[in-house]
């Protein structure tokens, strides 16, 4: 139905190609997924089909020819060389499109459903009337709770999950015969990605479409696609049926891929606690206890952070897990004292073994400062969090110079040892940031993190800018520095997959409280809350054998009222007790 | 909706009594006010006979109490020689300067300087809508660099210059007449179609000198918001939903790039009044400008106090047809209020 023959695409005349030589079809019905990391070529492909490229892009070579079918003409044409009159009834008609992020993709002038009409109504399929009718049943059917109100709303009115839905409602809604999804779950939570996923394949079993999928993301590909075609640097790799190419991957490139793709471990063996603190196991570095924080945004109050207790225990790693809103990164922040909780909770430092704890909420002054001399934080975006002004060089020595802990001469020292520590060539320190790659820059916030020898490190989602196999080499980093200097961790992150491999306790965070803690072998192994099932169940594997479970996810991630009976809320509407389980196992429910 | 205009409404009242008080202070902060500075200079020359006079106007507007009290008075609502007569009962004052009812002396030109004030602003948004849209779109092509240039003459020539080198050739190629509201046959004649014809005829020249520069800074400001929404994503959806290109550009990315453009009404109102003194008196205009110019000059603060006070009240009032404008536009304004996430 659509054949992709000899696709290149260049930037310029004088560039080489960045899209070089892509072949692949797709039959009607078939999903097919295009992997790839970023900067292989696989959005620019997916943009092609329909001439949708940005600026400065153009099309140097191939065809691609696609069959309008039965319903809508009939004939096969070349989308590259159609006239833009014939390209625009083939658009959003035959084939249509869901983009990554929903909230831009949107225009946010227009209600959703007077944007979803304007397709029928290009296309001429129908009258106001009708088109309307057809919009709400399409609504209904991608999972409104109210379809006629969803017709009125705005898109900055609804939540990401429904943004989506909306998105695809607007790209289905016209039946078309192939629809182009450019990662389209890459924005969303897990439990959410699931439950859009299932959604998308739902409706491809009822109309009969093709699918062609864009993504980095192979566990999502096992759950979704009949084909697939692995690309990078603009080239095909490899290409063919999913279960063949993520069974018995046969190019070097799919190996490292599949290798590097975390996924959850079914059971895991409990890790050996570190020698040194088999005798004492109440050693905790940081502890929270009873931390709360509410913001007021107006009139309304919003508790980001409902009483917390937690401990990170020295030289261990302590993972907080948990979806966008359930108070993550606000609990990281405050154990920077980037933010001061409510009154009432208490956050304990105990920089020594030896000493007693120190209420961090007390200090002041110099103290305080010696604090932040041991606690430094790694933070998200490495875009965004380096000043794209300063050298690298600069950028490492900051901390050191604000401190004031060595001169110049020391300094240079210790940025040539804490570049080496990273893994970067030391003679790249008066570069800038620019000319770094996401994986380096990440490298290089860890670098001004450890400057000044810190004893707890916060990472606040590390890698979750990266690629997969970057991602991989980062934790593998962060692990061997945590080793070699004895580091405390306390890592933040969405992905459970990303926790398993380096967390000695992982806790599960929903909407501002802890909802299950344990160690991470009985957490995989054993889950007992049901959203943290629905977390597991979600992370979609790379494994075509092993789909996502949506009963469990739409159970663990729906409402606290539906959940099964110890866990539900109270009569009184407040979260039942955290108990202890199993001996180290805490989980959120009615004795 | 309603209630936010009624709100906004609202809202403007203690705005405007604050700005009221601040004006009042400032045109009384240099030493001495017209009537003490006039005694002066009468005793100076030996005039007694007019010193009757003018301590007699001091008293009758209660020049002689404390400023607090005089400020009371002025509003409106304070009894001062005469009962009430301050803004709130619509008396405006005296004007010292011209020696006749500050009603008197601005009466016509208010309504004149409103007049071409709207027309300017018309023309501003007439002419820059058109030229920064298309400035956008074709950027970089011809169309754009000549927008860039009419904008730069525009924001670089003196304005009175240019008003002088428009009047010249208006008159000499187009018979346009120069300078004044009417020809001078029609003043002090009931309004006829005749006279209307005429008035036009001579707000073409101020219309365009006043609004050139406003009309320059527009069309940059368009074409750069245009040039930024022309990229967003939903642009592209709208493409890859086969929306034809003029329907795409004026549905999309036109309207988002709108907003800017109407919240810019509020400040460009009060501009075009104070930035068109100049202009008034080459072209010799009856407007507001010229008489602010003078009543600033001799402190004569009842003039000068009006004609602030009306000044402040343009800016609320175009600041308050922005913000309506801007709700009616964009849905995230009018119901941002219950936003989720």
């Amino acid at each position: 139905m659509l054949k992709v023959e000899g696709l290149s695409i260049r930037f310029g005349r004088a560039a080489g190609p960045v899209v070089d030589g892509v072949d692949f079809s797709i039959g009607a019905g078939q999903s097919v997924a295009l992997v790839g990391e970023s900067g292989s070529g696989k959005t620019l492909t997916c943009r092609s089909i329909l001439r949708i490229l940005p600026r400065g892009a153009e099309v140097c070579g191939g065809s691609i020819l696609f069959n309008k079918g039965a319903g809508k003409g009939g004939e096969t044409v070349d989308l590259l060389t159609l006239s833009r009159a014939g390209l625009r009834s083939v658009r959003g008609n035959c084939i249509s499109m869901i983009f990554q992020e929903p909230m831009s993709a949107l225009s946010p002038l227009h209600t959703i459903g007077d944007q979803t009409m304007e397709v029928l109504r290009l296309h001429g399929h129908c009258s106001r009337l009708t088109a309307r009718e057809q919009c709400l049943s399409m609504f209904e059917r991608v999972g409104f709770p109210d379809p006629d109100r969803a017709l009125r709303s705005y898109p900055f009115q609804l939540s990401g999950g429904l943004r989506q839905r909306a998105m695809i409602a607007m790209a289905m809604v016209a039946r078309p015969r192939l629809l182009i999804a450019d990662e389209p779950t890459t924005a969303l939570d897990v439990t959410l990605q699931a439950q859009v996923l299932s959604l998308i394949k739902a409706l491809q079993a009822e109309t009969g479409m093709a699918v062609l999928l864009v993504t980095h993301d192979l566990g999502v590909v096992a759950n979704m696609a009949d084909a697939v075609v692995v690309m990078r640097a603009g080239r095909v790799m490899e290409s063919g049926a999913c279960a063949d190419v993520l069974g018995r991957p046969l190019h070097g490139y799919t190996r490292k891929l599949m290798a590097a793709a975390p996924c959850i471990p079914e059971t895991m063996a409990p890790a050996p606690p570190p020698p040194f603190l088999a005798n004492e196991p109440q050693d905790a570095i940081l502890e929270f206890h009873g931390v709360a924080k509410t913001y007021e945004r107006g009139m309304k109050r919003v508790r980001a952070v409902a009483g917390v207790d937690l401990a990170v225990r020295r030289g261990q790693t302590l993972a907080i897990v948990g979806e966008s809103g359930s108070g993550k990164t606000t609990l990281a922040r405050l154990a920077m004292l980037a933010e001061r909780p409510d009154a009432g909770g208490s956050l304990l430092f105990r920089p020594d073994p030896d000493q007693p704890p120190v209420d961090l909420l007390a200090l002041t002054g110099p103290a305080l400062t010696a604090y932040r001399r041991r606690a430094q934080m790694v933070f998200q975006d490495p875009y965004a969090s380096l000043s794209p002004r300063m050298s690298v060089g600069e950028i490492i020595a900051e901390p050191l110079l604000i401190h004031g802990v060595c001169n110049s001469g020391e300094r240079r020292t210790r940025v040539r040892a804490l570049m080496e520590q990273v893994g970067l060539d030391p003679g790249w320190a008066c570069r800038y940031p620019h000319a770094f790659s996401g994986g380096q820059r990440q490298r290089i916030g860890i670098a001004r993190a450890l400057a000044l020898d810190p004893q707890l490190l916060i990472c606040d989602e590390p890698t979750s800018a990266l690629d997969v196999s970057v991602q991989a080499q980062v934790l593998d980093l962060l692990e061997s520095i945590k080793r070699r200097l004895g580091l405390s961790l306390m890592f933040i992150s969405h992905d459970l997959a990303v926790v398993a491999r380096l967390a000695d306790r992982v806790a599960v965070m929903r909407a501002g409280q802890v909802v299950e803690e344990a160690p991470p072998s009985a957490l995989f192994s054993a889950p007992l809350h049901p959203y943290t099932r629905a977390l597991i169940a979600a992370s979609p594997e790379p494994d075509v054998d092993r789909p996502i479970d949506i009963a469990t996810v739409a159970l663990g991630a729906g409402k606290p009222d539906l959940w099964p009976e110890p866990f539900r809320p109270m009569s009184d509407g407040a979260a039942p007790p955290l108990v202890e389980a199993a001996p180290g196992h805490f989980v959120r429910r009615a004795a | 909706m309603l209630r936010f205009i009624l709100h906004r409404l609202l809202v403007m009242v203690p705005t405007l009594l604050v700005v009221s008080i601040l004006i009042f202070v400032v045109i009384n902060l240099p030493p001495g006010d017209y009537l003490s500075n006039q005694i002066a200079e009468l005793r100076a020359t030996g005039q007694e006979a007019g010193l009757a006079k003018a301590e007699f106007l001091r008293h009758e507007y209660a020049l002689d109490r404390p400023l607090a009290e005089q400020y009371l008075i002025w509003v409106g609502v304070w009894p001062g020689p005469n009962g009430f007569t301050g803004l709130l009962q619509g008396d405006l004052g005296w004007s010292f300067e011209f020696n006749k009812p500050v009603a008197e002396v601005v009466g016509e030109t208010l309504w004149f300087t409103v007049i071409l004030n709207l027309a300017a602003v018309l023309f501003v948004y007439l002419v820059s809508f058109p030229l920064g849209a298309l400035a956008a779109i074709r950027a970089n092509s011809w169309v754009d660099y000549l927008a860039a240039t009419i904008g730069y003459i525009g924001l670089a020539t003196p304005n009175f210059l240019l008003a002088l080198i428009l009047l010249y050739y208006g008159q000499k190629w187009l018979g346009l007449p120069i300078g004044g509201l009417v020809d001078a046959g029609y003043e002090d004649q009931p309004m006829s179609w005749a006279k209307a014809a005429s008035v036009l005829e001579h707000l073409i020249v101020p219309t365009i000198v006043i609004g050139l520069s406003g009309t320059a800074a527009m069309v940059r400001r368009l074409r750069a918001n245009l040039l930024d929404e022309l990229g967003k994503p939903y642009v592209v959806t709208a493409k890859a939903k086969g929306v034809p290109p003029l329907r795409r550009l004026t549905r999309y990315p036109l309207r988002m790039a709108l907003n800017p453009f109407v919240s810019d009404i509020g400040s460009l109102l009060p501009s075009l009044v104070s930035g068109s003194v100049l202009i008034s008196v080459v072209l010799s205009l009856p407007t507001i400008g010229p008489a602010l110019l003078e009543a600033l000059r001799a402190q004569d603060i009842f003039l000068s106090g009006f004609i602030l006070m009306f000044i402040s009240l343009l800016v609320l009032i175009g600041m308050l047809i922005s913000d309506i404008m801007l709700a009616l536009l964009d849905p995230r304004i009018r119901l941002g209020k219950g936003r989720r996430s």
